[in-house]
Formats: structure tokens, sequence, C-alpha cells
């Protein structure tokens, strides 16, 4: 929209043809400039500024609709007014359905917890037959760190759909639907012509608008993995009318190690709709609720098995507070100081 | 008046200093084919250009003479202007108190604050919240949700829609009014249908809406708050020309002050967070910059507290600092349920 034509927006002549000697030629350039300047570049009274201003405006601005006529599309076209069920009978009744459609979900956590086997699960449940509860459609991965096991996909498949999968030629069809993209290297991934030259300040920004433009136009699930890092000392960060009193800041130093947080920051955080973080703290695998504009904060302790990921308790824990972002992690007690018991799963 | 500050083209002003024409007094005693025979212009130009230069001394003229001042509005007039609107409740009893009464018309309030504390919670609960019958001691009013990000859920707003009606029924039951119409009237789908919900996908996209909301808020009177969830997120993708941010976004905040002074509604910015570097240590702020912090007449702070959530007025002409807890529910923004509820004074 942004990028429409001047000359197409049925201005009338004598002003699209100013606009067009002068170099002014979408809708972008032209709303970039002020009034003032524009009268100034294009030589104009105020008055017909203002009308060619009103009239690209107006043709540029995205329709409206009401809040009514947005749901009743939904449910009327889309699978389960817009979600894709995880068949996690607890997160799903949280998300009000299942991932829903559209928006950006993340899934963040450390290495191990059972992100790559979530989305494996996901690509899965997406390419199944609408009778079975799935989209019948196809699945692009984007399998950055080469982790995607077309085995581990075919036993999730026969473990938790058996009656699909024993049929001849099922498999192959269902795997079929899935795409996997490997990106060679980083800059294969992010390559684009640098229109400015100068290096970008932020190399996400642009990615992160073309992701959730592309999730929103399509209205299909888009879900990312994120990484975790642990949270450096300046990053208890206040507000400048939040006292801190010293004995706060020394306690908080024994925090800072077993404390992780999701990678890039807090742009990012912001950027992405539902945030799901996956951890691991007093021996059991948790996944929470963390961001959501439509569910309250609950995490639901899980394993996971052959069939994918097992929630134990489809009514999650309830947690309070700022706790909910926390993102814990084990270390290696139960595998190292291996006392025989501690191994089971 | 000089020639220099009429709203015309370069080029037909530089037309009239050649011929001479200095002042406005030089020429608005001609008519107009002698001023386009002496500028060499058409008869039609001259015309516009005459007009033009009436209108405009007709808005500075008239002042001599009179005691009061031409465009001004007296503060005793203001006053009474504000009593007559309503405020906008956020239906958390404390928040409202530390607010003046709740979200205010006629004013550009920003409210910011970290991912996942509640503001596009607190978005939704303004838009329900401003169709509350005058009955109830609401507006009555429509409302416009633009939303940058996506986060605006239907599910969600209908949960809240349902939990209003809820509230206002059992309100009503109390008052014992006569309320058998409203009722009929409240279904939660009414509610939604006064919700105009605009998806932006770029900035031109959020400047050019911002443009033809005067058109539309001209057709569509009832609308008494304008929601932008949030104002932040396409200016911080993508933006190699800090300058030309900075001005785009004063221009915005110039147009939405401007649209809730003539339609008389509350607008309400929401806004993230960001670290910067102050004094030593790294500290949250609202995003966009300092400019941009001069645009808002009210700035709002949400922040975690403990495990409690609070807001904080950190920028008011009429409010004083303080902060109030608040908590969402599955009802929507609600008062907290802690026990030692106490509005801190800064």
């Amino acid at each position: 929209m942004a990028n429409k034509q001047i000359s197409q927006m049925g201005l009338p002549k004598s002003i699209a043809n100013v606009f067009a000697a002068r170099n002014v030629f979408t809708a972008k350039d032209a709303l970039s400039l002020t009034e003032f300047e524009l009268m100034e570049l294009l030589d104009v009274g105020l008055a017909q500024v203002t009308s060619a201003v009103a009239h690209i405006s107006e043709i540029v601005c995205p329709p409206c609709q009401t809040a009514l006529s947005l749901m009743e599309l939904r449910v009327q076209n889309e699978h389960l007014a817009g979600h894709l069920p995880t068949h996690m009978k607890g997160l799903d009744e949280a998300l009000c359905g299942g991932i829903p459609f559209g928006v950006l979900t993340e899934l963040v956590g450390p290495a191990g917890i059972g992100k790559t086997q979530f989305c494996l699960k996901l690509s899965l449940l997406a390419s199944l037959p609408a009778s079975y509860g799935g989209l019948d459609g196809h699945v692009i991965y984007i399998d950055v760190e080469s982790k995607f096991s077309s085995r581990r996909l075919i036993e999730i498949g026969v473990k938790s759909f058996p009656e699909i999968f024993h049929r001849k030629g099922m498999a192959q069809e269902m795997a079929g639907r899935i795409h996997v993209l490997r990106p060679a290297s980083l800059s294969e991934f992010t390559e684009r012509e640098f229109e400015h030259g100068a290096p970008r300040q932020n190399t996400l920004g642009w990615h992160v608008s073309f992701i959730k433009s592309l999730a929103e136009f399509s209205r299909i699930p888009v879900v990312v993995t994120n990484q975790v890092r642990s949270q450096s000392r300046d990053e208890i960060c206040h507000y400048y009318f939040q006292v801190q009193s010293w004995n706060e800041t020394i306690e908080d130093r024994t925090r800072h190690d077993s404390h992780l947080v999701a990678a890039l920051g807090i742009n990012w955080a912001h950027a992405v709709t539902i945030r799901l973080v996956l951890e691991a703290k007093s021996d059991q695998r948790f996944i929470k609720v963390a961001k959501s504009p439509i569910s309250p904060p609950l995490a639901f302790p899980f394993n996971i098995t052959s069939s994918g990921i097992l929630l134990l308790s489809d009514d999650g824990i309830e947690l309070t507070g700022p706790d909910i972002n926390a993102i814990h992690c084990q270390g290696h007690n139960d595998i190292i100081n291996f006392g025989g018991e501690s191994l089971q799963c | 008046m000089e020639v220099g500050r009429l709203p015309i083209s370069a080029s037909q002003r530089g037309k009239l200093i050649a011929a001479g024409y200095t002042t406005l007094s030089s020429f608005s005693s001609l008519s107009p084919s002698h001023l386009a025979r002496d500028l060499k212009i058409s008869d039609n130009e001259a015309a516009e250009i005459m007009r033009v230069a009436s209108h405009s001394h007709r808005l500075d003229g008239s002042a001599a003479g009179c005691g009061t001042v031409n465009g001004a509005q007296t503060a005793w007039d203001m006053l009474h202007e504000e009593e007559m609107f309503p405020r906008i409740t956020t239906s958390c009893m404390d928040l409202d108190n530390i607010l003046g009464g709740g979200i205010n018309c006629k004013e550009v309030t920003e409210i910011g604050g970290v991912p996942g504390i509640g503001k596009t919670q607190l978005g939704i609960q303004l838009a329900i919240n401003v169709q509350i019958p005058v009955d109830y001691g609401g507006l009555g009013g429509k409302a416009i949700y633009i939303d940058t990000e996506g986060s605006f859920m239907v599910e969600r707003a209908l949960q809240i829609a349902e939990a209003c009606i809820e509230d206002m029924s059992e309100c009503g039951g109390l008052l014992r009014k006569d309320f058998q119409a409203c009722q009929l009237k409240m279904h939660p789908n009414n509610i939604l249908e006064n919700i105009f919900y605009f998806r932006v996908c770029s900035y031109t996209e959020q400047i050019a809406l911002i443009n033809y909301l005067d058109k539309f808020i001209s057709e569509h009177k009832d609308v008494k708050i304008v929601i932008v969830d949030s104002v932040t997120f396409h200016f911080r993708q993508d933006f190699d020309d800090m300058a030309l941010r900075t001005r785009l976004l004063s221009g915005m905040a110039l147009k939405l002050m401007k649209l809730a002074k003539d339609f008389s509604l509350a607008v309400v910015l929401l806004n993230q967070v960001t670290n910067k570097y102050i004094d030593g240590s790294f500290q949250l702020t609202l995003a966009l910059g300092d400019s941009w912090s001069h645009s808002c007449t009210n700035r709002v702070i949400l922040y975690w507290n403990g495990n409690e959530r609070y807001a904080y007025i950190d920028k008011s002409p009429s409010l004083r600092s303080a902060s109030a807890p608040y908590s969402v529910t599955s009802k929507g923004i609600r008062n907290s349920a802690s026990n030692c509820k106490r509005i801190k004074m800064m």
C-alpha cells in the first residue's frame, strides 16, 4: 500500500503531473513530507496540497472493519475461528482454540527442552486432513540449525495417529506436504538490497515487519523458535521512579548465572504476539504462556514422549507476577551424579 | 499583513513581490483583472489569490479594538466544557482515582510498558468502556482501534464485552433503574459492532490513516476514543533517517491533538519500552525518544512491582504523580486483589 503509485490514484491530472515532475512517485514519498514542504516542492497553494494529501491518504489508508465483522469472517471462513489446535488440551483451552492465525507465536527455551519437538508436532498437525483436526495444508519449515528429523516426524505421526499413518501412502503424502528449507549460511537468509548503503541500525527490523505482514495477509499461523542467553548484571532494568535499595542489588547477583532471558532483546519481545516459554524447574519441564493477549499466565508441566509432547496436567498452574517470563534451566546433576534412579523419564 | 505569510505557492508570491506588492493592503482594493494584468497571470488565478488574501485578513484583523483575543477561549469556558464530558473509566477503581476519574476526552494520553504488562488489555478495555451508556455514567460512544502490531484478538474483546455487560446489569439492579431497554440493546455483538478496527502495516499507512481520520470521524460523529496500539512499532523498524522520524512523529502528534480537540474525543497511544543508558546504568524508558515524550498531554507507565502490576502517572499537567495497582483478569482490567491496596503518592 505504501508503494502505491500516485499516478494511479485518480488525482486531478494537473496535480498528478506536478507530483511526477518533482520525483514524488509513491504514496510513501508524498506522505513523508509535511504540507509546507510539499507546498515548496510542488509550487502549489496550500489548499491544493491539503486536498491532494487528503485524497492520497484516503486511498492508501487500510480498510475499516468492525470488530464484529472481523469475528464473523473468521468464524465463517477459518478453521476453528482461526486457530490451529495443538492437541494439548490445556494449552488449546488457554489459547482459545490453539495457535492463532495471522500472528507471530514464539517458542523460547534453553537447549534441548523440546522446542523442535513441538515444531515437528505442529508441522504434522497442520498437514493432517481436516477430519483429524488438521489444516489439510502445506507447511514451510525453515530449519536454520539443521535440527529437522524426518524420521522423528514419522515416528510422532505413527504414534499419535496410527489409523492414518498405517494406511498405504499416507505417510508419504503427509510428509510430502512439509517443505523444509535449509539456508546454508546466515547471509543467504538475510540477503536484501541495501538501498542506502549505510549499515542498518536494526537489521532485524525489516524482517519482523515482513513476517508479521505475511502472517496477517495470508492468515496462517507463524511459529518461530528463539534461543536464550544469560542475563548480565546491567540488565536488571527499572524505571527512574522505581527506587532500588542496595540490599536488593547485592542479592540479585547470585541469580544472574542461572537466570536466562530470551535472545534478541526487548524490541523482539514487543514484536511477538504470543510467547510460549519452555523451561525446566525442579526436575520437571514446564510450558508457560508468558505473553498472550487472550490467555491468563498459566504454566503446564509436560514430558516428551514418542508421540510428541504430552501435558501432565490440563489445568495449568497460574503464575502471578513477572516470574512467568523467567526462564529456568537445570544443570546436568541428574545425569552426571548418576545414582541409578534419577535417569527415569 | 505581509505577502510572505500568505499560503500561496512560491511562484505566485514571487510574482507579487516582483510586481511591487509587498503587503495585503497594497492590492486588496484592486480588481482581479487588474491584478491579473499586472502579474501576467490568468483572471482565475488572480481571483484565487485575492480570495486567499481576504480570508487571511479576516482572521487577522478583526481583533483590533475588542477586549478578546481572536481564536482564544477563556479558561472559565474551558472549565465548563471539561465538566460536560465524563471521563472514560478503566474498570479499575484505583487506576481511575489516580487518573482523576478516568481517561480524559480532548487530551492525548500515552500509555507505555514492558511486553506482557497489559497495554493491549487496557486498550481493549477502554474501547469497550467508552460504549457504556450515558445512563450508567459512560459516554455511549464508539471506538476506533488502530492496530499496528496485530495484537488485537477478537476473542478477548468478546470476553471483556460480556464481562462489562454483566457488571452493568449488576450495577443497574442495585440502582433499580428501568433498564429493560438498555438490557435488550446491549448484547456483546452490539459492543463489537461499535469498535472500528484498522490494521496498519507500515508507517505510511499509519500517517495516511491519521490524515483520513478527520474525514472518517466527521462521518461517524459518535466516535469518542481513538486507540493506537502501538504507535511505536512501525517507527522502530527500518528507519535510517532519524530526523525524518522525529518530523513524522511530531506531525502525527499534532494531528492527533487536533482530532482530540476538534471532535472532543480521547486519544490513547500505546507505546513500547527501550533501554537507555542514563547516569551510569541502563534504565527503562518509553520508546521513540525525547522529542516524542513532549508530544503527549498525559503519560502513564505500566510496570511490575514485585508480583503486581502498577500504573504510574509520569507526566500530566493536572494530575499528580501517583501509582496504583491493577490486575488483568479474564474479565479485563480490574482492581488488584491484594489486601494492602494503597495509592502511593510520589
